[in-house]
């Protein structure tokens, strides 16, 4: 028995959010609508599984997470891809008339009532992730379907940031392409990626200062069109990479400034709110030409928090600063999250994605993933234990391909090895009596550790190499 | 306009007049033009030589006096100039386009924010050439320019008008250029064509009379309301935050 669960759609009682009809095999299962479970009686082995929609199902965003052991392969085709908008349109004009499918082929190799496997729906978060594990030996490749972003309060409510195959070419040069994600109220969601990647572009894009070439998106509950312009705004702060004071005015001249274009009436009070909230109190009559950069990034915040906005978008707030102004920055970020505030989070530095951010996102042009961090570790990396030895191991393949649980193998060094496992907590005892069995000098083991940024470089090295001749 | 805001217009013009206050070149800029633009035309009028009819000596201060249009012509022209393209070079315009402000509200509170400081230096400098003709030129001097009536109007209508013309001439180039020096001088440059008008009226070939005062500077309204327009439309975020326009 295989559970798909489906959840909740994106689009509210859009077209998105009809039951998909499920057929596996050929047969018809039944359907599904978004936030339900279906099992599927099915043996191990290879089956086609077959979404059948009156909407259209945009299938590179359709995410499937395979769960481990439960499902190991998961391939994905169908009808073409639409990557304009309006070609998405007429592809969801004719599947309102007929129905629109989507084949995937999964190998179910373990019979297991738990297994489940959620569908994303197609704009919910749903980025694919193409995992190669170089650190296993072994290279495969799965898609996997992201969670979606914690619900604090466990209730529905609207997403903040809702984004759907979003574009921006400048002439012949694309910034972005086809990007995809949801990040909910309340949420500090990460968005990574190298230099030049389209970080910055897609945030202008998202803020209205940038008209995207297709795609759609809504920022703050409000689509994002150009009438939307000055309503999106009002909902939102900017603070881009350089927080761009007037250095001849005070701390407090420059929120009033600001207070007054986002036409806050009576703005003392608020200023004063946000002079506190980023503990500049006592500057608010300093020039801001005096003030170092770690305090005017703080005044850029502080601008930032003024109107109370729904969504705020920090756009590399560390960049330039030395460490302890960047942990003074941190510091306000995890305060503002304490406080409930939606922010998406710009940076390169991945060390600040991981510590303050719910779930990230990594782009690279495209966006290459989305997740929590300890996910997209999981998802990415195998579980593996690292064995060092004193001497070189006699047999290391004899070894380790006899004990139960080791999936690969390899020598990481002379006398170091990396053991991919299933669980590094029930097999790990049987590689060291299978060590200590063989006469081994065991000096160490244990489980391999990944951070964020092996995720991040995994993905990144893949582009690099994918875009050698 | 729909929904325009007046609020945040205000908003601009506070920060702006706040901001050209502390900026020394521009208060230098400021108190150094007039001055020069007061001197020349003083000086002619307490020079003039001693001319047999009333006629000779009224087309004599007619030159002296349209000299000083030129002080609401030079002072936008340098202040527009500087508006967007300094703010872009200083970095604050980008947190600036993510506020709500609409491209009418912000390019009205930019104008009206040179506008104020150029039409008050222009009336300032006009009442102290009258007030000094008044009290120390020769008398007969003194009355050739008191009944110089359309040139008086003139100079009350024009001087707004002027500048008007570049204000919005001045931050048409300074939404394009890439550094404040290109856009002071094209800015400067484009901001001379209303001249023409000024020099028709010097050199005699139009005769100075109410109904024409009044007819110039109705060209002139028509003139500044229709480029107010076209910069509205040139006003483009994305070309602004990126340099290349949007669409494209």
């Amino acid at each position: 028995m295989l559970r798909l669960s489906r959840p909740n759609g994106a689009f509210g009682r859009s077209p998105f959010s009809r039951p998909w009809s499920i057929v596996i095999d050929g047969k018809v299962l039944g359907s599904i609508s978004p936030r339900e479970s279906i099992d599927v009686p099915v043996d191990s082995g290879p089956h086609d599984l077959q979404l059948r929609s009156r909407s259209y199902l945009k299938s590179p965003k359709l995410a499937f997470d395979a769960a481990p052991g439960r499902v190991s392969a998961v391939s994905c085709r169908a009808r073409g891809r639409q990557p304009f908008v309006v070609q998405r349109t007429v592809a969801t004009l004719i599947a309102s008339v007929f129905s629109h499918e989507i084949w995937i082929t999964l190998d179910h190799v373990e019979d297991d009532d738990t297994a489940a496997a959620p569908i994303q729906s197609p704009g919910g978060t749903s980025a694919t992730s193409v995992a190669t594990r170089r650190s296993t030996g072994s290279f495969s490749t799965q898609l996997a379907g992201m969670p979606r972003s914690p619900r604090r309060d466990g209730a529905e409510h609207e997403a903040a940031l809702v984004v759907e195959g979003l574009t921006k070419h400048f002439g012949a040069r694309t910034a972005f392409a086809d990007v995809s994600f949801e990040v909910d109220y309340g949420e500090v969601f990460g968005f990574l990626g190298p230099n030049g990647a389209g970080k910055t572009t897609t945030v202008r894009t998202l803020g209205t200062l940038i008209a995207p070439t297709s795609g759609s998106a809504t920022v703050a509950g409000i689509p994002l069109t150009p009438e939307n312009g000055v309503e999106i705004r009002q909902r939102i702060s900017i603070m881009p990479e350089a927080p761009g004071l007037y250095l001849r005015l005070t701390v407090t001249e420059n929120l009033e400034y600001f207070a007054g274009l986002y036409g806050l009436s009576h703005s003392a009070p608020r200023i004063n709110d946000a002079l506190e909230a980023v503990n500049l109190l006592d500057r608010a009559d300093d020039l801001c030409g005096g003030l170092s950069k770690g305090l005017r990034q703080r005044v850029g915040l502080a601008r930032t928090l003024l109107s109370d906005p729904k969504v705020m978008f920090l756009d590399e707030p560390t960049s330039g600063l030395d460490p302890v102004a960047a942990l003074e920055v941190h510091n306000l970020i995890i305060g503002l999250r304490g406080r409930g505030v939606t922010i998406f989070l710009t940076t390169h530095r991945l060390d600040e994605a991981e510590k303050l951010c719910d779930r990230v996102a990594i782009l690279n042009t495209t966006l290459r993933t989305v997740g929590r961090p300890n996910e997209l570790r999981e998802q990415l990396f195998k579980s593996a234990l690292v064995v060092k030895t004193l001497t070189p191991l006699a047999d290391p393949a004899g070894l380790f391909t006899g004990i139960s649980g080791v999936e690969s193998w390899f020598a990481d060094d002379a006398a170091s090895y990396v053991v991919t496992v299933s669980d590094p907590r029930t097999v790990a005892p049987s590689v060291t009596r299978g060590l200590v069995g063989a006469g081994a000098d065991v000096l160490s083991i244990g489980e391999a550790h990944h951070s964020l940024e092996d995720v991040y470089l995994e993905l990144i090295d893949e582009d690099v190499e994918a875009r050698r001749p | 306009m729909t929904n325009f805001d007046i609020g945040r217009v205000s908003a601009v013009v506070r920060k702006e007049l706040r901001d050209y206050r502390r900026k020394r070149s521009i208060v230098v800029t400021m108190a150094v033009l007039p001055a020069i633009f007061l001197i020349e035309p003083i000086l002619a009028i307490f020079v003039a030589p001693a001319l047999g009819t009333q006629s000779a000596l009224a087309r004599y201060v007619l030159v002296p006096m349209l000299y000083m249009l030129l002080i609401p012509v030079i002072i936008p022209a340098t202040l527009a100039a500087y508006s967007i393209a300094g703010e872009r070079e200083q970095g604050t315009l980008e947190p600036l386009l993510t506020t709500p402000i609409r491209q009418q509200e912000f390019i009205l509170g930019k104008a009206t924010a040179v506008m104020i400081p150029s039409v008050f230096l222009s009336y300032a400098v006009f009442a102290l050439f009258l007030l000094a003709t008044w009290l120390f030129a020769n008398p007969a001097v003194s009355s050739a320019v008191f009944h110089q009536g359309p040139i008086l109007l003139a100079l009350v209508l024009f001087a707004p008008l002027l500048a008007g013309w570049a204000v919005v001439v001045g931050m048409a180039v300074s939404v394009r250029a890439s550094e404040i020096r290109v856009a002071q001088q094209l800015g400067t440059l484009g901001s001379f064509p209303p001249l023409g008008v000024i020099v028709l009226l010097a050199v005699g070939v139009v005769h100075p009379t109410f109904p024409v005062a009044l007819e110039f500077a109705a060209g002139l309204l028509i003139s500044d309301l229709l480029i107010f327009r076209g910069v509205s439309a040139m006003f483009d975020r994305e070309r602004l935050v990126t340099g290349v326009k949007a669409g494209s």
